[in-house]
């Protein structure tokens, strides 16, 4: 394979899909980080000829493509499969308007949950909303896919959903590069009738989707996406996405039905390929969703029977279904101690959650980022996490629930992006409905937990210009809170204190816990104080360990042990901070309360 | 040579398991092979268990390595090389990290770091290549080359000679820290014996 050249490329598939919407002229693309979807937008940032944006969350994200089509531009949202919940009220009406400059939905799955709160199918969307679904199968696929989105959008006059899987979007592979295409210069053009949903006007359009469904119905029949791979053996297959890989890997010379557009189906070719096949299985991740439809056209086939409908796919679990006879030796997995992911040594999330980690008869409504992890021991100070934004909702209903003997026990957490993603209008229904509950706001200046974008607050565009920093302690006030108070987290003892005033207070309030992410490029310059255990003062009392650094570790000790080493025979053990490992916060030197942690001066 | 195979890379969150697979692919596909890699963002970086699939051949389909099909583990930490041994088969080949990195109930005082948990792979025929790749990195004086002196540790186990890892290093790393991978590539290589 000639690799060494300028247009053969080894790129991820959210490369892939940057490439291919920038060849395809896309002129506005917006969108909100999550895992999967994040580098999509990253990298089409880069393009000559696209603005490309953060938006605060999916449904702006969307609405925003949804404006630069209509000015005839072609337009890109990109999101994770919860961020289509989100987004999904302009989705569905985007349906009925249709499109000027063609519309992708770039829409990533997360099967297995390897970075999600849950594990939806959303090929329902293209479903419910009557919209076009294309899901290709690697990341060349997924570059030519974009390209014909874009023709179709615009041959149909609809928003086109393109669904990705993890697999697609973190894999990577040989893709070809191309040039980009002109597109025509965006306008004004005005076409009312069309574009405002009134009843009456959405009447019209509701007959003019079913006329679109209809006339897609007949061109999927012949779309090059969707192919038969003839083959031998009377075992069939009808596949799409990832799952196609599996099939081939297992099965090089079956009969394959590949399907690179999943809604609508093509039914004339199903039932020609379903004839000539003795045994037709549909192998599909997550939901029965080719099966079902399928099904309800009458046409027999095995599929969630015996292929799982719950976690991703992969060729073993496919082989075990089909063709257990297969398999070789497989050793055994070994009994380990797991390995989770934690907070970094200095992330200043821990210094708040070590305050509420004491506080054990309050509730904490948590929500979604890094700090989520503040669930797990030795912290364990979380008590609930939804989706994004819900724990400010979720806190105000408790409160409301417990009336009087909730009162200086229920606190929402949120980060900085999750509050201005989806916490301000709960926020605001708190002070205009009035409650007790408190809201803690981590600032740590970014957005973590998906690789560190910025956001409304951060004061950088995505390109890392100048923007505006929204300040977020004048939007509180200007929602009505009265009480909002900064704290430094790292200063765990002052940072107690004020959560345990704020939290009691009687009204709603809001404390902002404010310190920078030790893993953003400038914080990891920036030089630091380490710190170290003064072995002799440690006794062995485990505060600083509770805090759950990774740079603290515990030595356990028999008494003679113990007392060989000069401690008190009680002594159960000491702390020791790995220096290379500290990121200078200084949080553990706080809750010493035996000198047995000192700074050193810069690293 | 191989005409196709399944290189598994593990490590915990922050070792740089991420350009140590991109390298290797990067070497495969100038050996002319198809390569698909497949790796995991997100949640899974902070520290936690992270892994990365590295697949060739002539022509490559599936981005992941099914159990019992890793022919090249290469871990970066002990725990991290037995946590995966249902990938492999008989005649795997495990490169292995031997500094310890504690995962957390360890560090809490609240589980053991379990000892000669190497023998566990030895003891299926597994072949195992201890390096402790720390050592090299310091001995070529930048700490963070862990990751490139493994990989030169793998690469004894690949067709692909020393001379293609060394261009690909000069081109996926900046100018200024090219040398000293280099360095570090090379005395992982030696560092190992096949
Ligand atoms: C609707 C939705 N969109 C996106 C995500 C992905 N996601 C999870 S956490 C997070 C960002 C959290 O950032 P922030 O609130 O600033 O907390 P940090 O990680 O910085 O602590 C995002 C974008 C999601 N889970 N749900």
């Amino acid at each position: 394979m000639a690799f060494d050249n300028e247009t053969t490329l080894w790129l991820s598939g959210n490369e892939a899909i940057a490439l291919g919407a920038w060849e395809a002229g896309v002129r506005v693309a917006s969108g909100y980080p999550g895992t999967p979807s994040t580098e999509i937008m990253e990298n089409l940032s880069r393009y000559e000829g696209v603005h490309a944006e953060w938006a605060p969350n999916e449904k702006v994200g969307l609405e925003v493509a949804i404006g630069a089509s209509f000015a005839g531009a072609r337009a890109l949202a990109t999101m994770k499969h919860v961020g289509l919940n989100v987004a999904a009220d302009p989705l569905f009406t985007a349906a009925y308007t249709g499109v000027r400059g063609g519309l992708v939905i770039l829409n990533a799955d997360d099967p297995q949950m390897h970075s999600s709160q849950n594990e939806q199918d959303n090929r329902n969307y293209a479903f419910a909303a009557k919209l076009p679904m294309l899901e290709p199968s690697d990341p060349a696929e997924a570059k030519q896919m974009i390209g014909r989105a874009y023709e179709l959008s615009e041959q149909l006059d609809a928003p086109v959903i393109i669904r990705i899987t993890t697999r697609i979007a973190h894999v990577k592979g040989v893709v070809e590069k191309g040039a980009r295409r002109g597109t025509p210069e965006p306008s004004i053009e005005k076409s009312p009738a069309k574009l405002v949903m009134l009843p009456g006007n959405a009447r019209v359009r509701r007959v003019a989707v079913e006329k679109r469904m209809q006339a897609l119905r007949d061109l999927v029949e012949t779309l090059p996406e969707n192919r038969i791979e003839p083959g031998t053996g009377t075992r069939g297959f009808i596949t799409s996405g990832v799952p196609y890989n599996y099939v081939k890997e297992i099965f090089p010379d079956a009969p394959v039905l590949k399907l690179g557009m999943v809604w609508p189906l093509p039914e004339k070719m199903i039932r020609a390929f379903a004839a000539t096949v003795g045994e037709l299985i549909v192998v599909e991740e997550l939901d029965p969703f080719i099966e079902t439809h399928l099904k309800a056209m009458g046409i027999p086939c095995r599929g969630k029977d015996l292929i799982p409908n719950q976690g991703e796919l992969n060729s073993f679990i496919v082989r075990k279904a089909i063709v257990p006879e297969t398999i070789g030796e497989i050793f055994a997995p070994l009994d380990l101690p797991m390995r989770p992911p934690n907070m970094c040594a200095g992330c200043p999330h821990r210094g708040l959650f070590y305050g509420l980690s004491r506080m054990k008869d309050v509730f904490v409504s948590g929500d979604i980022g890094c700090y989520t992890l503040g669930f797990l021991p030795p912290l364990s100070a979380m008590d609930s996490c939804v989706c994004m934004g819900a724990s400010i909702g979720v806190a105000h209903g408790m409160a409301k629930a417990l009336g009087k003997q909730g009162e200086g026990k229920v606190v929402a957490v949120l980060g900085d992006s999750t509050f201005m993603h989806s916490g301000i209008t709960g926020l605001l229904n708190m002070a205009y409905n009035g409650t007790y509950a408190s809201v803690i706001i981590l600032d740590n200046r970014t957005t973590a937990m998906t690789g560190h974008q910025e956001n409304p607050a951060s004061g950088k565009s995505i390109l890392g210009e100048p923007a505006l920093a929204l300040n977020i302690e004048e939007l509180c006030r200007a929602l009505g809170i009265r009480r909002v108070s900064v704290v430094n987290p790292h200063d765990v003892e002052a940072t107690r204190k004020v959560l345990k005033e704020e939290i009691e207070a009687p009204e709603p309030s809001v404390i902002i816990s404010r310190a920078p992410c030790v893993l953003l490029p400038e914080e990891v310059k920036r030089q630091k104080p380490v710190y170290f255990t003064n072995l002799d003062n440690c006794t062995g009392c485990s505060l600083c360990v509770q805090m759950g650094c990774p740079a603290i570790s515990w030595t356990p000790l028999a008494p003679e042990e113990a007392v060989a080493r000069g401690y008190r025979e009680k002594q159960k053990g000491f702390a020791r901070i790995a220096e290379v490992q500290c990121n200078g916060c200084g949080q553990c030197a706080c809750v010493c309360k035996f000198e047995a942690i000192t700074k050193k001066e810069a690293k | 040579m191989k005409q196709s195979g399944n290189i598994l890379f593990s490590g915990v969150g922050g070792q740089g398991i991420l350009l140590a697979s991109e390298l290797t692919a990067h070497a495969q596909l100038a050996a002319g092979f198809d390569v698909k890699k497949s790796e995991v963002h997100g949640m899974a970086q902070r520290g936690g268990s992270v892994e990365a699939h590295l697949r060739y051949g002539k022509r490559v389909y599936s981005p992941l390595i099914e159990p019992g099909a890793a022919d090249i583990l290469v871990a970066f930490e002990i725990l991290e090389a037995v946590r995966y041994l249902p990938y492999l088969h008989r005649s795997s080949t495990v490169v292995v990290n031997t500094r310890k990195i504690l995962p957390p109930a360890v560090a809490l005082g609240k589980a053991a770091y379990p000892e000669n948990i190497l023998d566990e792979l030895k003891s299926h025929h597994i072949k195992v290549v201890p390096i402790d790749a720390f050592a090299v990195a310091e001995s070529v004086g930048e700490l963070r080359t862990v990751n490139v002196a493994m990989v030169g540790a793998m690469s004894n186990f690949l067709a692909a000679a020393p001379a293609i890892f060394l261009k690909v290093i000069d081109r996926a790393v900046k100018p200024q820290f090219a040398e000293v991978n280099k360095k570090a590539f090379s005395a992982g290589r030696a560092a190992v014996r096949v």
